[in-house]
Parts: C-alpha cells; structure tokens; sequence
C-alpha cells in the first residue's frame, strides 16, 4: 500500500514514541490507576497502526511483518499461562495465587504478581490488534495482484 | 431514570438498524451499539448514592465507594465485543469479494 | 483431587498457543500433539466419572475463602451431571481430532485449525465446569467465537454466507443472555450460582423474576436450536467440515445450550408450573416440527442437521416433564424417571449423531458429492463405512437393541406414566418418520443401483478415518449397558439426585 504525504510522515515520526510511552505508562501502573492490561495494549497497538499507515510497505515486507507479531503474541499468551499455573509449584497448591510479597500500598512496586500480569496480557492485547489490522491489509493486497 | 432511558434507546436503535437495513456493514455496526447498550446498563448498576470512584487513595480515605465489580464486567465484556465485531467484519470482507455486492436480498444460495 | 480441576481449561488453552508457535518450525506437529492431549483430557474425565459418585468438588479460584458465609471468589463445581458432560466432550473431541488427521488434507493452514479446535473444547469445559454466572458468559463466548471460524473454515461462498448468519444470531443471543446477568445482579447483587437461589427463595418480585426467566430461555435457547430459534442450525451445521459439524452437533449444542438450561432451571431457579409448562410446549413443538422437515432433503448433511433439532426436542420435552411433575410436588419418583430418559438421550444423541456425521464426511470424501440423487450402491467398495452407517441409523430410528431403543423406551414409559399421553403419542409418531427418513438415507446412499461410470474408483476411506468411526460405534452398542441397574448407579443415578432435589445443590456448594 502506498504512505501518505511527507507532512504526515514527519509529524508521525514526532509523535508515535510519545504514544508508545504513554502506552507503557498505562500499562504498569495498572494496580495504582485506571487502565491496566487491556487499555494500554489497545494504545500500544495505535501507535504500531499509525506508522504502518503513514509509511505504507509492500507485500512481501507485511508479511514478515505478521509472521513476526503471531510469534509474539502466542508467546506472551504462554507466559501469562505459566505464571497462573505457578502457584502451584511454588508455595501452597492454588491456582492464580499471589505468592510474591506485596509491598506497601500505593508503591509502584507492590500488589505480588498483578503487574507482571498487566505487563504480559498488555504485550499480547498489542500483539493480537495489530496482527487483525495487518490480516485485513494482506488481503486487500493480495486480492490487487 | 434519564440515563435508563438513555440506554433504552440505544437498544431500540441498535434492534431497528439490525431488521431493517439491507447493507451488511450497516447490520453489523447496529449489533455492536446493541451490545453498547448493555454496557452502559451495567455501569449504571453499581451506583451508591454519594460515593466516589473505587480507587483508595492511603493518605485520604473516603467513607463510601461506588461497586467496583461491574466496572470489571464491563471491561472484560467490551473486548469480547471487539473480538465478535472483528470476526463480523472479516467474513463480510470475504462476502464481497464472492459475491460482488454488499446487498443482503443478493446473498442468497442455502435455501430450504 | 480438587486441585485437578482446572487442569481442564488450562490444557487446552497452553495447547492451542503453542501449537501456533512451534507448527511453524516442525512440520506433522500439530496433529499428533493435538491427538495426544486430547486423549490425556479424555482419560482424566473418565477416571473423574468413576470416582465422583454422590460428593460434589468445589475448587475456589485463587484461594479466596468466603467473608461472612458469603462467597466472593470464581467456583468450579464438578457433580454427578457435569461429568457426565465433560466426559462426552473429551471423548468426541478425541475421535474428531483423530478423524481429521486425514481429512484436513484438502484445506490450507492446518496450524490455525488444530489452534481454534484446541480453543473450542478448552472453552467448552470452562462452561461446563463453572459456578459462577459470569464465567459461563465468557467460556461461552471463547468457544462461540472459534466455532464461527471453524465454520468458515474452507473460504468458499456457500460456508461465508451460513458463517454470517450463525453470527449474527449468535451475537443476539449473547446480548440476551448478558442483559439477563446484568438483571439478576440488580436484583441480588451477587454472581454465584448457589448464592443467587438463596437470595431468591428469601422473597421476590414476580414480574422481575418472569422477566429474566424469558431472557434467559431465549439467549440459551437461541444457542441450542429450539424451534422458534433454530434458523442458523441448518446453513451452519451444512456448511462446516465434516469433523466439525460432528463436534457442533454432537457436543456443542448440548453444552452451551441444554446443560445450562437444565442447571439454571432446576438448581437456581425455583421450579414455577407455567414456565415448566413452555419448556415442555416447546420441546414437543421441536420434536415435530424438525423431523417434518427432515424428510424432504436431498442433501445429506442438511438432513441430518434437521434431525438434531428433533431429537433436541425429545431431550427437552422430557426434562420439562420432569418440571411439572417437580413443580406440583406429586409423583417424585415418575419425575426422577423423566429427568432420567431425557439425560440418558443426551448421551446416546452425542455417540449416534457424531458417527452418523463422520460418516457422511467419508461419504464425500470419497465422491465428492452430498446430493443423495447422485450416489448409489457404495455398500459393495465400503464395507466399514456402510457397517457403521447401517449400526448408527438404526440407533436413531429406536430399533432393538441399539441404545436408541431404551432411551426412547423410558422417555415415553415416563410420559404415560404422568398422564400425558398426547405426548407419547407424539413421540411414538416421530419414532416411525425418524425411522422412514433413514430407510431412505440408507437405499439411496448404499443400496441402490449406481451409475455406471462413477463407482469405478471408489475405495475404501484411509486409516484414522476408519478408527474413528469403528470406535464410536463400540460406543454407540455399548452405551446401552446402561439400563443395566448397577452401572445405572454410579453414573446416571447421582446426576438425577442433584437435580430433582431442589435444595442439595446450594447448600452443599455453600459449606464447602
């Protein structure tokens, strides 16, 4: 597909890593305010579609793109597995438990194992809305040859 | 009562655009603000007369709190929506390049 | 043994993730990965069928112990009728996984395939197993979801036009059956299933509670094709591959439909005698309505997709039998036979209906076709296919002594019993079209003189396709054993015991 113009993509390029941030910053203080896993990935996700929008990119390069991002998203998805099943290996045999100690409330680092959870299911929320917007490209292009 | 009434209406607009519209990417839009409704439904639900937003803040703690747990509902019920609407807009996408229209009274092999 | 509860859900779920990772690199890694967990699953729900009996096993999510008696953690509930249940899912699952070793081989991407199967059956066992009112909405949808793409699996015109309608009738129902939640915690601001029917029977506003018994009839009906709802069934259960019209129609109607129906109606509704009386109109509706229109179809996989809503009807006239009967507080014992016959059906309709649609995928795997006017005479080059055909139609039909016969026996001795004998009647008349529509599967389909130049060709279909079908109909001969009174009492005499006693569900969920 073809970019767009170059005042598009020079402001692009100023302001998709400001959302990026932003994004993480959601993300990880998911236990503190609102937003958390789902919010932050969906932003995350925003910016990747406004640089694929603004630069345009051929067939064969959206493909490695996609092969790429499935493989990200399949393995955040194992992580999170792995760390709920986790509890049952360390500590007390329960499911989903809170094992790691929780620190003092309002602290970034505190609330046990919630973070790491935010952070994972965060990658994997990215990962599977911009391999939808990539899937719908794909076809488009492939349908044109 | 006017934010019930509020959610009513979006029901009934979503319910019209689904049984009478003919283009398939107009079905699909009525479905999700159907859905849309419900959502709004269940945010209203936990409201406490005179609480404040659940997030506890250690230096100032406030006496009443408005239920959090249909917020969560609602958050993990807005992604299903997401998933059911990208689903939807997948296959329609195929459909016309099928089928050549966008017009559902066209759409119509399986019969009987 | 609690612990091993979710084991259930987790399974599949890792399973389907990383199929999508390493089929990528190995090749022939996803069919026999798949085939392997599946048999783990399926040996791990029998060894629970035979170990459960009278005790309920409650598992709480995260170790969140209740706060005043009142609980606030996710249960998982495993009684005498979800094992039943889960049971029937692994062990189909298994033998459709098996059977499309070979028979995926004319679709592309097989990686996406096994990944959405694996999700399919890991969201179905977190319906089945759930306590909890809004975890059963998001299993259903996890399992919904990866059943419309599977239905649209092979991207031809006719499969995107019946994967469209599914959909959006899919999606109504989903709306209903959230809408309903959404009442019932207006009303009694909590989620948990055993909870919800303490807070009722503590007093209730009738027209609040009619209300939200329609909506919930309505969204899980929608999803188990009962007559006024059943206008995606056909299209949709045509249109998909043939192992997974079996698993569609085999299991899946049955446990994000009637298994929900049943739980919420007899353990956390109170039994009302108009609402038994709809459910009972409606599954007769569905009887007759269905095998009058089976009858006049050409195509193979539409007849038998017919044939499901009408025996979906016997299953749900029966249970709703046992409904009145419960409700009036007279003849318990006639009650326990009913709610019996109609969960013994359940299980022989998931053997007989899964074996009848594999067989039909061999059918066109070998000829290409699935009009009944263009084959003919294929019992003489398919022995095995014809063999497990001819056991599964007359299975269907309620001849002796397949297990057809005594589940249809009791659901009728149970209806004259009561004295309802417009409904046996009924069921006895349905019985002898089923009966005619199959003698006219089998002439056409085997017995009949072939054309000359297209029987020349045809052999026999390959290995994991025969295995499967043989072993599902040694299921199908010996799930009759279960009249037998002593295995009728380990396995089906505690699932009727949870849910003909109204009170034994809740208190027991509750102290544990």
């Amino acid at each position: 597909m073809k970019g767009m113009t170059l005042i598009v993509k020079k402001t692009t390029q100023l302001i998709a890593g400001i959302i990026f941030m932003y994004g993480i910053y959601v993300i990880v203080h998911g236990h503190l305010t609102p937003g958390g896993g789902f919010a932050g990935g969906v932003v995350i996700a925003g910016s990747f579609i406004l640089i694929t929008l603004a630069f345009g990119g051929d067939f064969l390069k959206l493909i490695k793109e996609e092969a790429g991002t499935t493989i990200v998203e399949s393995l955040a998805t194992i992580l999170v597995i792995l760390i709920a099943v986790s509890g049952f290996i360390f500590g007390t045999k329960i499911f989903f438990n809170n094992f790691l100690p929780k620190g003092i409330a309002g602290h970034l680092v505190s609330a046990g194992v919630l973070p790491l959870y935010n952070i994972f299911v965060g990658t994997e929320v990215a990962a599977s809305i911009f391999i939808i917007f990539l899937s719908l490209i794909i076809f488009k292009e492939e349908s044109k040859e | 009562m006017i934010a019930y009434i509020m959610c009513f209406i979006l029901f009934l607009t979503g319910l019209y655009g689904v049984i009478t519209r003919r283009n398939l990417v107009k079905i699909a839009v009525s479905l999700s603000i159907m859905e849309i409704s419900t959502f709004l439904f269940f945010a209203l639900l936990g409201y406490i007369d005179g609480g404040v937003a659940p997030i506890v803040d250690p230096s100032d703690p406030a006496k009443v709190y408005v239920d959090p747990l249909p917020q969560a509902l609602v958050l993990t019920a807005i992604v299903i929506g997401l998933a059911t609407t990208s689903m939807l807009m997948a296959v329609i996408i195929r459909l016309y390049r099928k089928y050549g229209t966008f017009d559902i009274r066209e759409i119509k092999n399986l019969r009987g | 043994m609690n612990q091993l509860i979710p084991l259930f859900v987790v399974i599949p779920l890792a399973a389907a993730f990383l199929i999508m990772i390493i089929g990528r690199f190995v090749e022939e890694f996803n069919k026999y990965f798949t085939s392997i967990v599946l048999m783990f699953l399926a040996f791990m729900s029998f060894y629970f069928l035979f170990n459960t009996g009278e005790n309920m096993f409650v598992y709480k999510v995260g170790g969140w112990e209740p706060v005043n008696n009142i609980p606030i953690g996710i249960y998982m509930v495993l009684d005498g009728f979800s094992v039943i249940v889960v049971c029937i899912i692994n062990l189909v699952g298994f033998l459709s996984a098996i059977y499309s070793i070979s028979y995926i081989k004319r679709y592309t991407s097989p990686n996406y395939y096994y990944a959405l199967f694996c999700l399919m059956i890991g969201g179905m066992n977190g319906v089945v197993l759930s306590g909890d009112l809004f975890n059963i909405f998001v299993f259903l949808e996890i399992s919904v979801i990866s059943s419309y793409a599977l239905v649209a699996f092979g991207v031809e015109s006719n499969e995107l036009e019946a994967s469209f309608k599914y959909q959006i009738l899919g999606g109504l129902a989903s709306f209903l059956i959230l809408f309903g939640i959404g009442f019932i915690y207006w009303k009694t601001k909590t989620l948990n299933i055993a909870d919800i029917k303490s807070a009722f029977s503590n007093g209730y506003n009738k027209t609040t509670y009619l209300f939200i018994q329609i909506l919930m009839l309505s969204g899980f009906g929608l999803k188990a094709a009962i007559i006024p709802f059943h206008a995606w069934l056909p299209d949709a259960h045509s249109s998909a591959p043939s192992p997974i019209s079996a698993m569609l129609s085999g299991i899946f109607i049955k446990a994000v439909g009637i298994y929900v129906l049943i739980r919420l109606f007899f353990n956390m509704f109170a039994i009302t005698e108009g609402m038994a009386i709809l459910i009972t109109v409606l599954g007769t509706v569905s009887m007759v309505i269905g095998v009058f229109l089976a009858i006049g179809q050409w195509d193979i996989k539409r007849l038998l997709a017919y044939h499901s809503i009408s025996q979906m009807g016997y299953v749900v006239m029966s249970v709703g039998i046992g409904m009145i009967l419960l409700s009036k507080g007279v003849k318990p014992e006639i009650a326990s036979l009913a709610i019996a016959g109609g969960i013994f059906h359940l299980i022989n309709h998931a053997a007989f209906k899964g074996l009848l649609f594999l067989n039909a995928g061999a059918i066109e795997y070998t000829t290409g076709t699935r009009n009944l006017r263009e084959m003919g005479g294929l019992a003489k080059n398919m022995p095995v296919t014809s063999a497990t055909s001819f056991i599964a139609s007359m299975s269907i039909s309620g001849v002796p002594p397949f297990n057809g016969f005594f589940s249809k026996l009791i659901i009728i001795i149970a209806a004259i019993m009561a004295g309802f004998y417009l409904l046996a009647a009924l069921a006895v008349v349905v019985s002898i079209i089923t009966l005619a529509s199959f003698m006219k599967f089998q002439r056409y389909a085997f017995y009949n003189k072939p054309d000359n130049s297209k029987s020349q060709n045809i052999k026999e279909v390959p290995f994991p396709m025969m295995f499967s079908m043989v072993t599902m109909s040694i299921i199908c001969i010996l799930l009759s054993l279960l009249v037998v009174p002593a295995i009728r009492d380990t396995i089906l005499t505690p699932a009727i015991n949870v849910l003909a006693d109204p009170l034994k569900y809740s208190t027991t969920v509750l102290i544990q």
